[in-house]
């Protein structure tokens, strides 16, 4: 894809990317300064980008409405477009047929993004232990907050997102590595296969079903 | 018992089997060499008119030994009859059945639904292609019962398949189109778009110039 970690980069000076001479110097008043200011902008207007599927998104609504209203955590805004969307909000099961789509509304965000998966489903793949839907949508994107609730009551859903918020007020303008876009593997998965197969292990009550039943 | 299965031996002695009534319905099983025709007389004739096809559906049992069943679900619209005609699909023969497209437009994507499902071709159907699960799926027929409940692959390789599924390549926006569904539509329908009260009317293909 082009894109070489960070740390593979010769040595080209102070001349491209601001980044690695600011991962020098860093941490020191005027980097965490920023980061404070910067931190402080971002996690107080998240624009969501809501992927509703399922009853969690009714939740979510819920949220969004007026008696738990969204919009007291800088997010009245909700972004039905990926171009103008600061967080990925799953809210809800994630069937296969589906899993290109949100793969490509995440490719398409810019920077900085973060992703919420809302529910049981979208965090493991719930009561659907079956072969439709994916187990838990961090084997398509990579997530920053599950909200577990079935669904979650909107209380959850918020303290979800004051987690986020708190998430993105411990970054660092240093840290690369959280803004880099990794695009699939060269396998075609965003996390090795083995993993994969590891996570979507049945728990609970459907580990007594037997794959080749 | 239904009045129609009557008038169904009657007319087609060696194509109707048994007939039962279960729960206020009545059902009746027809030869599959015969299917079409029989439903072309029960949509055509005046004493029976079942203008209507409700569902088509199907039905495997867990005794491996019983057929397949196709049942289409029929109601007549002006004398409120319902009739459940059922064609059994023996599981040693080639899954095949006569597509009744042609007589009910409805049919149309129930019988890709039960295509996906369980596999079974409707001879004669315009577009037979999957229509819940995506067009590359290669794990079978979901609703089979040989057919496990997690799937045949593991869960790294279906969400692999899923991820290079490229919906738009078999998708297309231009599918689902007014234009295209225009002519199809109903001609009550037709004139409500052409007085504007549903949505501007397209022009015909090929004649978008002459009104200028």
């Amino acid at each position: 894809m082009g894109l070489s970690p960070l740390g593979d980069a010769p040595d080209l000076g102070g001349a491209v990317g601001g980044r690695s001479v600011m991962s020098q110097i860093s941490p020191n008043w005027v980097t965490s300064r920023l980061d404070f200011l910067v931190n402080w902008a971002r996690a107080n207007s998240l624009w969501p980008m809501p992927f509703g599927t399922a009853c969690c998104a009714i939740e979510f609504m819920a949220t969004a409405a007026a008696r738990y209203d969204l919009a007291r955590f800088g997010m009245e805004r909700l972004s039905f477009s990926p171009r103008q969307a600061d967080v990925l909000l799953c809210a809800g099961r994630l069937p296969f047929k589906l899993a290109p789509v949100i793969r490509r509304i995440y490719d398409q965000m810019p920077q900085p993004k973060w992703v919420i998966s809302m529910g049981a489903c979208a965090s493991t793949g719930g009561i659907f232990d079956n072969y439709a839907m994916v187990q838990g949508i961090d084997t398509v994107v990579p997530v920053d907050v599950y909200v577990p609730g079935c669904p979650p009551r909107p209380e959850g859903l918020l303290y979800g997102i004051l987690l986020l918020q708190k998430k993105v007020r411990g970054e660092t303008i240093a840290d690369a590595s959280l803004r880099e876009e990794r695009p699939l593997e060269p396998g075609g998965l965003r996390i090795p296969a083995r993993l994969v197969d590891e996570i979507s292990e049945p728990f609970g009550n459907s580990v007594h079903q037997s794959r080749s039943a | 018992m239904n009045p129609s299965v009557e008038a169904l031996r009657r007319q087609f002695p060696d194509g109707v089997g048994r007939a039962m009534e279960s729960c206020g319905q009545t059902i009746v099983y027809v030869d599959r060499a015969r299917l079409l025709a029989i439903m072309t007389w029960l949509k055509e004739s005046p004493s029976a008119a079942y203008n209507y096809l409700v569902d088509v559906t199907a039905v495997e049992y867990r005794d491996i030994e019983r057929p397949i069943e196709v049942v289409y679900q029929l109601r007549a619209l002006q004398h409120l009859g319902e009739l459940r005609v059922k064609v059994e699909l023996p599981k040693h023969e080639p899954l095949t059945v006569d597509s009744v497209y042609h007589l009910w437009r409805a049919a149309d994507w129930l019988e890709r639904e039960v295509y996906d499902m369980f596999g079974i071709t409707f001879a004669g159907h315009p577009d037979l292609r999957r229509i819940l699960m995506w067009e590359t799926y290669q794990e079978g027929y979901p609703l089979r019962k040989d057919f496990p409940l997690r799937g045949r692959f593991s869960r790294a390789e279906q969400v692999r398949q899923a991820l290079h599924a490229n919906p738009e390549a078999h998708y297309s926006l231009e599918e689902l189109s007014i234009e295209r569904a225009y002519r199809d539509l109903p001609a009550d329908m037709r004139d409500r778009i052409e007085r504007g009260e549903r949505d501007r009317v397209p022009p015909p293909p090929g004649e978008e110039t002459q009104g200028e």
